[in-house]
């Protein structure tokens, strides 16, 4: 089965970290998705831009409407994702839990919808 | 349950949970004995703490706490039995001998036969560790469920589902006959061990859940020694648990930063009990009959003695993980041995006994190997696969501070 594993976290607290933390932030997901192949379980991966980047779209009575900043403001935000193969929901998330995103914000753990 | 209030009703409240603490496992394994019916008896009990919580503030604490929950949650127990059409001369005898029992009589500690009942072969091997946890110490599924990384609906299910097998199959209330004890036993601590692996996960001791889900499997192991004092794996495997809790504060620096064993601080160690760890082993080893947890105990032993002296006993540490390997067949085992064999023989030769198991599948996801080959490919290896091994070991890891030093480790290679 996939898992979408969706990483939130406060993006203030990115900005707050020193280069040197930074950099070993990065390190420990390069880590993370090196762990992944390794066992054969990454099927994709993105990190995303911040929220102050996001555009939502609609269509009110047929015509869009497209609006600055993300659907919901919250605490915490959606920063990426990684998508994986994996036999069940116990070992997803047991995946989940090695994700540095877990330490240092929440990870979601949905199953993907199989089509057809 | 609302709390009581008042210095008196905080009292109370905290003779209930004393009760709780000490009678739990002791109740649910003398109400379950006699029905087979785990659930059942656990409904009952947890009713009768309720009626406690609002009694025992108003009309203080009975002499007998134990004595008087059995007598509440008997009622319930033979109530429920009634509508399940129990034959009615199993339930009046039933009945009598927990009026009996309740009348002050010693409850007998029929804890031991329970434990055997969910560590029993015809339970699912992954659900005997949470099942114990919940049924002998009252711990809840939520809780038991994120200790072992796992869905809470879907651990309330197989604990469900376990209790359900227990009743339906007949699995039996009772300590197993001496020439099948041994295999029967090792299903037990084999479920102690695993509560407390997963206690041990928390190297800071930061989440109270965890920390306490390994004393509560030290317990429980304490329990099994009690009651089987002539069973040397359960002392070795309590000796096991003692010493590796015994250096619980020594794990991290007041930074958070995680202290690998050789760089700890011995006086930061829990002296008493190493003590009590080593006595246990010594009472183990008297009854001539080794086994899987003895070993590891005495591994720990070893690595504890070298640490407090200063001399190197890698000679010894192979040859224990020889003996261990041998009983175990484990590939686990054969990464320990291969980093002892490294200190004795050099780093070469450590990655060359790592080599011979390392084709096992089970290793793509295995930190500890991981973590092993980087640290033996640092020294002698390409720093290439030094790095890929970093990697690998780094993204497995749970624990951020584990997680910090490896990233050290991996940095100090060097471009």
């Amino acid at each position: 089965m996939q898992y979408l594993l969706l990483l939130y976290a406060e993006e203030a607290g990115w900005a707050k970290m020193t280069p040197a933390e930074q950099k070993q932030g990065e390190a420990a997901y390069g880590a993370y998705a090196a762990a992944l192949k390794e066992a054969g379980v990454l099927a994709g991966s993105n990190r995303l831009q911040p929220i102050s980047t996001a555009t939502t779209v609609r269509l009110a009575d047929g015509k869009p409407q497209v609006l600055d900043g993300p659907y919901v403001e919250t605490k915490e935000q959606l920063g990426g994702y990684f998508l994986i193969d994996a036999p069940d929901l116990d070992a997803a998330i047991s995946w989940a839990a090695r994700c540095p995103g877990a330490s240092h914000g929440v990870v979601e753990v949905r199953p993907i919808w199989a089509m057809g | 349950m609302s709390a009581p209030s008042g210095a008196g009703g905080l009292t109370a409240r905290e003779t209930v949970e004393a009760a709780a603490r000490r009678s739990y496992g002791k109740l649910v394994a003398y109400l379950a004995a006699r029905t087979r019916d785990v659930a059942a008896a656990e409904d009952a009990l947890s009713e009768a703490f309720a009626a406690a919580l609002a009694d025992w503030p108003r009309n203080g604490c009975p002499a007998n706490p134990e004595a008087w929950l059995l007598t509440v949650a008997r009622r319930k127990v033979i109530d429920t039995g009634r509508r399940r059409e129990t034959t009615s001369e199993r339930l009046e005898a039933m009945a009598q001998e927990l009026d009996a029992a309740g009348l002050g009589r010693q409850i007998p500690d029929q804890r031991l036969a329970l434990l055997f009942a969910c560590a029993h072969p015809a339970i699912d091997a992954a659900v005997r560790a949470p099942l114990m946890l919940q049924v002998v110490l009252g711990l809840d599924a939520k809780r038991i469920a994120s200790a072992f990384l796992m869905s809470p609906a879907a651990m309330s299910k197989r604990l469900v589902r376990a209790k359900e097998k227990i009743r339906e199959a007949g699995i039996p209330f009772r300590v197993p006959e001496r020439a099948e004890l041994g295999g029967r036993l090792d299903t037990v601590l084999d479920a102690i061990y695993a509560a407390f692996a997963e206690g041990w996960s928390d190297g800071a001791g930061t989440d109270v859940f965890r920390r306490d889900l390994a004393e509560e499997a030290i317990f429980l192991g304490r329990v099994v020694t009690e009651l089987l004092p002539d069973q040397a794996e359960a002392l070795g495997l309590l000796a096991l648990m003692l010493h590796a809790e015994a250096r619980r504060a020594a794990r991290r620096n007041p930074a958070g930063e995680y202290v690998p064993l050789a760089q700890q601080d011995p006086a930061l160690w829990n002296l008493p009990m190493i003590d009590a760890a080593e006595t246990l082993l010594l009472r183990a080893s008297a009854l001539r009959s080794i086994g899987r947890y003895q070993l590891e105990a005495a591994i720990q032993s070893a690595h504890v003695a070298r640490c407090r002296t200063g001399r190197a006993n890698w000679v010894e540490l192979v040859a224990l993980y020889d003996a261990l390997l041998a009983i175990s067949g484990s590939p686990v085992v054969a990464i320990n041995r291969a980093l002892a064999v490294a200190e004795l023989h050099g780093a070469a030769a450590g990655l060359a006994a790592m080599e011979a198991v390392a084709h096992d599948p089970r290793f793509a996801g295995y930190q500890p190997y991981w973590a092993a080959r980087a640290e033996l490919l640092s020294r002698a290896g390409p720093p290439d696969e030094a790095r890929h091994a970093y990697d690998v070991a780094i993204g497995l890891e749970r624990d951020e501070p584990v997680r910090r030093f490896l990233q050290q480790r991996q940095a100090e290679l060097g471009d």
